[in-house]
């Protein structure tokens, strides 16, 4: 954005102070002023629509979740920090930040690895590799809801695909309640969120693969290193910008879970696979305490906020290094 | 905007709140408005008959309206039970419901009605919705004004399969609480699911513990309890005891706690299908087990809720509600014409002879054929209590409360004493 509005910057010396202005001074002044006429021009309906849609909205959300409100008119009834307190003792809530966490560590754990294994693999001359390439992808671009009902009838107990299927084979043992059992419902549900989306990381993977130079990898097999001191240490350091976006995602992901909850267990059986957003919902829009709704959106916020900061200042700050990350770009 | 990366972290806050807004912004939409410049008015009509026969019936009923009112649209507009209890959440807080709407009665539309959202239509239906079922009319009159016209009344009872009676060598419906467990016991030993139950909705659940707490405490203690914000009375907390006795039976069917109720593999396809013995519902279950499952035909028998020993509250009083239609407040004429004809003799004959419906109308009930809806509607002319479902006659939140708090009871993680505390709880809060 700045190098199209400022391309007179770019002209001058790349070190030390500026020039002194020249003769020419005033027009460029008034050059540069027409550039930022121009600028704020073309972005102010998006601002404006930002600022209606998005920051307003969330301004309201963070005022109204200090008063007990039911959602009409406007919110009178002020009764402080009340709300959190009681989201804070609420033992779904607590449950909520708990399942949350293991979601996460759970994506972590088990499906960035694998998603990266199907990436390593597919990255291989293999027979029919844009085949599977494809499969593995479909069910990304499927909707929460239709993946949803989908495996609400796959996984129906005793009736559903999964426990036919495990019958044929002689292993009703394995088959069970699947989501309508407290104990294997977070299971299920991590299986179901495993197949809708490692197939989007994988993609990312093969497309960083993709980026990693031959000849690296070549200089290393003259070196003597193996096929693991080659993922190790040539490939894996190259991916790293790619994992940690990955990653990143995932975690945003984890935190803002709620269409495949919603449709295939509504939270339940007894709030066991209930996560933040489904209490929102819950409080927001069927018992009408908007106030209380509010305060778990304002919680859900500073989560995302608070890891999406820290996360980018920390972790990403290698990969956004020459891009402007700092108030440098704003001094000229 | 001069630093791209305020505005990087700009994006990335607004990402991160896209998820608590999107759940807002999916709820929106509805609610078209109705006249245009050629002088026909397009009426909005929403309603929750999405299953058949009513759905065809309905749509039929519409077009025959539209041939009559040559000036007149009618839009219809379906959703599912509880999707359209949440859309309406929605379209309720942002201050604009549809022309012509499904409603309950009680507590939601006591709300609907405090926000100024709903049309009166005391003076503007008084002459057809005079001759009504006066028990039908019921749950739509607040503080004595008229703000909806039924279209159908019932209760909620066991439906049972007589076969898978007879099997378990059950002689005749239970009439006494000790009388129903055991034969959920006879039924258990004869290899038969008792009951099937949609643990997933809720609202199913609590039906029992709402007629087990009209059995104990009496038919206006539920009421009574609300207005006093004090579910904490013994009686309260016996009928979660009896629920308990219950569920320690284990009498549900396999995966009862992620059940729906309407879906292929839910609670009533269950009992449809003949897997299931029982379920407690209401009058619209042979319906919705005939539209998910086969439907039992002559299998299926009706009995009312057993009396609980030492109780207070009589077999004859009924849990129940009906469905009725509210116009939103400056509804065209139109709506109100649609109302009069959706109550007509000729128009409730046709709705209880096809769609499974009770009679509003006192001239249509000669249409009624069905033996277990006879047997149905014979409780409701001489019951001797009445209560609307708690989930519409409660305010929103505690509704609710009941539902989840009996759901956890169901599900072995509440007790009978959290039930009842839980429920004081929000009725305090939500005063």
């Amino acid at each position: 954005m700045n190098s199209t509005f400022l391309p007179d910057e770019r002209t001058g010396p790349a070190t030390g102070p500026p020039p002194a202005p020249p003769a020419g001074a005033r027009g460029r002044t008034r050059r540069r002023a027409l550039h930022w006429l121009t600028a704020v021009g073309l972005q102010l309906p998006a601002l404006v629509l930002f600022l209606v849609l998005v920051l307003l909205p969330m301004l309201f959300a963070l005022y109204a979740a200090f008063f007990r409100w039911g959602g009409f008119g406007m919110p009178s009834d002020y009764t402080g920090g009340d709300n959190f307190t009681r989201l804070f003792q609420d033992p779904v809530f607590l449950g909520d930040l708990w399942r949350c966490l293991v979601l996460v560590v759970l994506s972590l754990a088990v499906q960035l690895p694998f998603a990266l294994a199907m990436a390593v693999l597919l990255n291989q001359r293999l027979r029919g590799r844009a085949v599977y390439r494809m499969l593995f992808f479909a069910p990304y671009v499927l909707s929460e809801a239709v993946t949803g009902v989908l495996f609400a009838m796959i996984f129906a107990p005793g009736d559903g695909l999964a426990d036919q299927l495990l019958g044929a084979v002689g292993l009703e043992g394995l088959g069970g309640e699947w989501f309508a059992d407290p104990s294997t419902v977070m299971a299920t549900l991590f299986l179901v969120m495993t197949w809708k989306y490692f197939g989007f990381h994988m993609m990312l993977y093969l497309a960083g693969l993709q980026s990693v130079p031959r000849e690296l990898t070549e200089a290393a097999l003259i070196d003597g290193a193996d096929a693991r001191q080659r993922f190790r240490h040539v490939t894996l350091p190259l991916l790293a910008p790619t994992l940690r976006i990955s990653v990143f995602l995932s975690v945003i992901g984890s935190i803002q879970l709620f269409d495949l909850v919603w449709v295939t267990t509504a939270g339940g059986p007894d709030h066991r696979s209930e996560t933040m957003a489904v209490t929102l919902f819950q409080y927001g829009f069927k018992r009408y305490q908007v106030g209380y709704a509010s305060a778990v959106s304002v919680v859900m916020f500073g989560l995302s906020l608070v890891f999406a900061l820290a996360y980018q200042r920390f972790v990403l700050r290698r990969d956004l290094e020459g891009a402007t990350t700092t108030m440098r770009g704003g001094t000229r | 905007m001069g630093d791209p990366g305020l505005s990087r972290r700009g994006f990335l806050a607004a990402s991160a709140a896209a998820g608590a807004g999107m759940t807002a912004l999916s709820g929106c939409g509805g609610g078209a408005d109705g006249g245009s410049s050629d002088g026909t008015t397009t009426v909005e009509w929403w309603n929750i008959s999405t299953t058949e026969p009513t759905k065809g019936v309905w749509a039929a009923l519409a077009e025959k309206f539209e041939a009559r009112n040559p000036q007149v649209k009618v839009k219809i507009v379906q959703w599912e039970n509880d999707a359209y209890k949440s859309k309406m959440t929605a379209l309720t807080a942002s201050g604009k419901l549809p022309d012509i709407f499904h409603t309950w009665g009680g507590g939601v539309l006591r709300q609907q009605v405090d926000a100024g959202l709903v049309e009166d239509l005391t003076d503007r239906t008084g002459d057809f919705a005079e001759g009504l079922l006066p028990v039908a009319k019921e749950p739509y009159l607040l503080d004595g004004k008229v703000y909806g016209i039924p279209f159908d009344i019932g209760m909620v009872g066991f439906w049972y399969n007589k076969a898978l009676f007879r099997d378990a060598g059950i002689a005749a419906p239970p009439a006494t609480w000790t009388a129903f467990l055991d034969a959920v016991r006879a039924l258990r030993a004869a290899g038969t699911t008792p009951l099937a139950l949609a643990g997933k909705e809720k609202w199913p659940g609590m039906y029992y513990w709402a007629y087990l707490a009209m059995r104990t405490a009496g038919a206006s203690a539920l009421q009574k309890a609300y207005d006093d914000r004090d579910f904490t009375g013994a009686a309260f907390v016996r009928a979660g005891r009896h629920l308990r006795e219950l569920v320690d039976l284990r009498p549900f069917q396999k995966g009862f706690l992620g059940a729906a109720y309407s879906t292929p593999t839910g609670q009533a396809a269950t009992v449809g299908n003949g897997r299931a013995a029982m379920e407690l519902m209401g009058q619209w279950a042979p319906v919705v087990q005939a539209d998910a499952g086969r439907g039992l035909g002559g299998d299926l028998g009706f009995f009312p809720f057993p009396a609980v020993d030492g109780g207070e509250g009589a077999v004859t009083e009924v849990f129940g509600g009906g469905g009725g239609h509210a116009l939103r407040s400056g509804a065209p004429q139109a709506a109100v014409d649609f109302l009069k004809f959706f109550a007509s003799e000729a128009t409730d004959r046709e709705l209880v002879g096809k769609t499974g419906v009770l009679p509003v109308v006192p001239g249509a009930e000669s249409a009624l054929t069905d033996p277990n809806l006879k047997a149905v509607q014979a409780q409701l002319k001489s019951a001797t209590g009445f209560q609307l479902y708690l989930d519409q006659a409660y305010a929103p939140a505690v509704g609710q409360e009941v539902n989840d708090s009996v759901g956890a009871l169901i599900a072995g993680s509440g007790s009978p004493q959290q039930v009842a505390a839980s429920i004081t709880r929000t009725a305090k809060e939500a005063q």
